[in-house]
């Protein structure tokens, strides 16, 4: 095993010895032939992330710049698609607008609201805190699918909806309010429902995370006067879990740009005047609704390129030491 | 720290947790309620929250009304099952595989392909459903199990978390079984499938949820009825949004389908948290 890599190292060597390149790509290939049964072990894995995630990202934006409605084969059109979203598609600047309307809230409330419960719970003796890890974590891995019941009925426009049958018997409604078909409040019940399922993948590395702070350091920190809770939060605890905090970002990040679900569930597709309209509803109606794969595909790129760019400076922002 | 000392602090601590789990507990109660309520308190007047006279018939009507159509119910419930299955057992098995000697060997390309993975963490592979789609369609592949089983058996979080639990174990085991004689075949599966149970059970986890919960490969994979999963199924019960039919039937299909992810959360939350620790990412 050794002397054939000598050997291959030194015939390669010898014939290219002058060229760095040659020398490179000996070092190169002995290394992966030392390394060959780490490599098979990869193998599966990696022909599958290459099939259906990178190969799928350079096709990607290769249709995007073409009109393709899969009967025929794509045609190069050059950067229509870009300009007809970005100047002509009202309804798709509207989704955008949606959308970050959406992020905007349910991303950084849910990121903290998932902090602050997964702080609170670890405040509280080992043997209770099941009870609440289930009480938070339950509702995000429920299905929008299964509950859209609920929230048909909860939200339900008529007096036997349970929201507006409250609210008109402590006097805040005189008639039933239209919560699933009123422009207005389509995107406020979305927040609301989303909120609700918020409390993920994040949230649970939250509260590994949180679990395993050494204690020396409240110890320590006690010492140099620490008091309060509050403060062992901001010196000493925040500080701990950094990690932990930029993974949970990241996934809060995808989870609030690619609201789709909920939205289709309780408003459908299309919702009333498209006040439920977001990013990937658009791309979903053109792709697999309209067969407009180009154009749908210019969509799915601009999305990717904001949950990078925005997972990118986030990483600048948290990932420093 | 605090929590053995009886203070105000923490007695409104405990308040706002539990009040908080409660109101957080309530929509899935309800669904529970609706799932048992008969069909002349479903459209009661005052609404009612809970239910008064439990009974079984919406779980009796939906295997009743939906054995006399084309596909059975029980159809759908067996297509998730094989098609999660496939998804869960297949990724833990390949990810585990990588995970491997991506966090214990020494390759060239290894932090190459790792930030990938991370990188790939960064956008929803609902992105990338247009290419998915037109590989699998043109591979030929519509209408069978595996089209909606190969587009998610990479799995990046997954994957991510479970090579983050294994570079902390320490290699000491791992020398230990190279002494041996053992090769590297043998130590996985000997010393490294064991060590890992907490991250599979993470991954499974994972990975079994969105499996279970999203209707859409079984949407775009799949023409044929008797091909559809349970979301999709239980989609159809309800009519789509804005329809409020069969509330009590629907209600029972829904219940049936969220039971499961909670079973396998409670089984699997202590090694869950334990992986979870591990999950830190930095730059």
């Amino acid at each position: 095993m050794t002397s054939d890599i000598q050997t291959v190292t030194s015939q390669v060597g010898s014939q290219q010895a002058r060229t760095g390149i040659g020398r490179y790509l000996a070092q190169l290939w002995a290394d992966l032939k030392r390394e060959k049964v780490s490599y098979f072990f990869v193998l599966p894995f990696l022909i599958l992330f290459i099939f259906f995630i990178v190969v799928p990202v350079i096709v990607s934006i290769y249709l995007s710049f073409t009109y393709y409605n899969i009967l025929e084969q794509p045609r190069f059109i050059g950067a229509s698609n870009y300009r007809l979203l970005f100047v002509d598609d009202d309804i798709f600047l509207q989704a955008i607008g949606t959308t970050l309307k959406f992020a905007v809230i349910t991303g950084p409330v849910g990121y903290i609201l998932s902090f602050l419960l997964a702080w609170l719970i670890s405040q509280i003796p080992h043997k209770y805190r099941f009870f609440y890890t289930l009480c938070f974590y339950t509702p995000s891995i429920t299905s929008a699918v299964a509950m859209a019941v609920v929230w048909q009925y909860l939200f339900a426009g008529d007096s036997k909806g349970l929201l507006n049958y409250f609210l008109m018997q402590i006097g805040v409604l005189d008639e039933p309010y239209l919560f699933l078909q009123n422009v207005n409040s389509i995107v406020p019940v979305i927040i609301i429902v989303s909120l609700w399922m918020s409390m993920g993948i994040g949230f649970l590395a939250f509260l590994a995370g949180l679990q395993n702070v050494p204690k020396d350091l409240y110890e320590a920190g006690a010492i140099d006067g620490v008091k309060y809770r509050w403060q062992e939060l901001i010196y000493i605890t925040i500080p701990a879990v950094k990690p932990q905090l930029l993974f949970g970002a990241v996934m809060q990040v995808v989870f609030s740009l690619q609201v789709f679900d909920v939205s289709v569930q309780l408003v459908g597709l299309p919702s009333p005047l498209y006040a439920g309209h977001t990013i990937l509803t658009h791309l979903y109606d053109y792709a697999f609704i309209k067969f407009e794969m180009g154009y749908a595909s210019a969509i799915a790129v601009v999305l990717f390129f904001m949950m990078l760019g925005l997972n990118r400076l986030i990483f600048r922002w948290l990932g420093r030491d | 720290m605090y929590a053995n000392r009886f203070s105000w602090g923490n007695v409104f601590l405990y308040m706002f947790l539990t009040l908080l789990g409660l109101l957080m507990l309530a929509p899935l109660v309800y669904l529970v309620s609706n799932a048992f309520k008969p069909i002349n308190e479903l459209f009661l007047f005052p609404p009612r929250f809970f239910v008064e006279n439990p009974t079984m018939v919406n779980f009796y009507h939906l295997l009743l009304v939906t054995s006399t159509s084309a596909v059975p119910f029980t159809r759908f419930i067996f297509n998730s099952l094989v098609v999660t299955g496939g998804i869960v057992v297949g990724g833990v098995i390949i990810s585990a595989l990588a995970a491997y000697p991506l966090a214990k060997h020494k390759m060239r390309f290894g932090p190459a392909i790792f930030n990938l993975i991370v990188t790939s963490m960064m956008f929803s592979s609902l992105v990338l459903q247009i290419p998915q789609y037109l590989i699998i369609s043109k591979v030929g592949l519509m209408n069978t199990y595996f089209a909606m089983i190969l587009p998610y058996l990479a799995a990046p979080v997954g994957m991510f978390l479970m090579t983050q639990f294994l570079r902390q174990i320490p290699d000491s085991l791992i020398e230990a079984a190279r002494i041996d004689g053992a090769s590297e075949w043998k130590t996985f599966w000997i010393i490294i499938m064991p060590l890992l149970k907490p991250a599979i059970a993470t991954f499974a986890l994972f990975s079994f949820i969105n499996a279970w919960n999203d209707p859409y490969p079984s949407m775009v994979y799949t023409t044929k009825e008797h091909m559809k999963s349970l979301p999709v199924a239980v989609q159809t019960i309800g009519g789509g949004a804005g329809v409020i039919a069969r509330v009590g039937t629907l209600a029972a299909a829904s219940l049936l389908m969220i039971i499961p992810t909670i079973i396998v959360f409670i089984i699997t939350q202590r090694m869950v948290l334990q992986t979870m620790a591990h999950s830190g990412l930095k730059e």
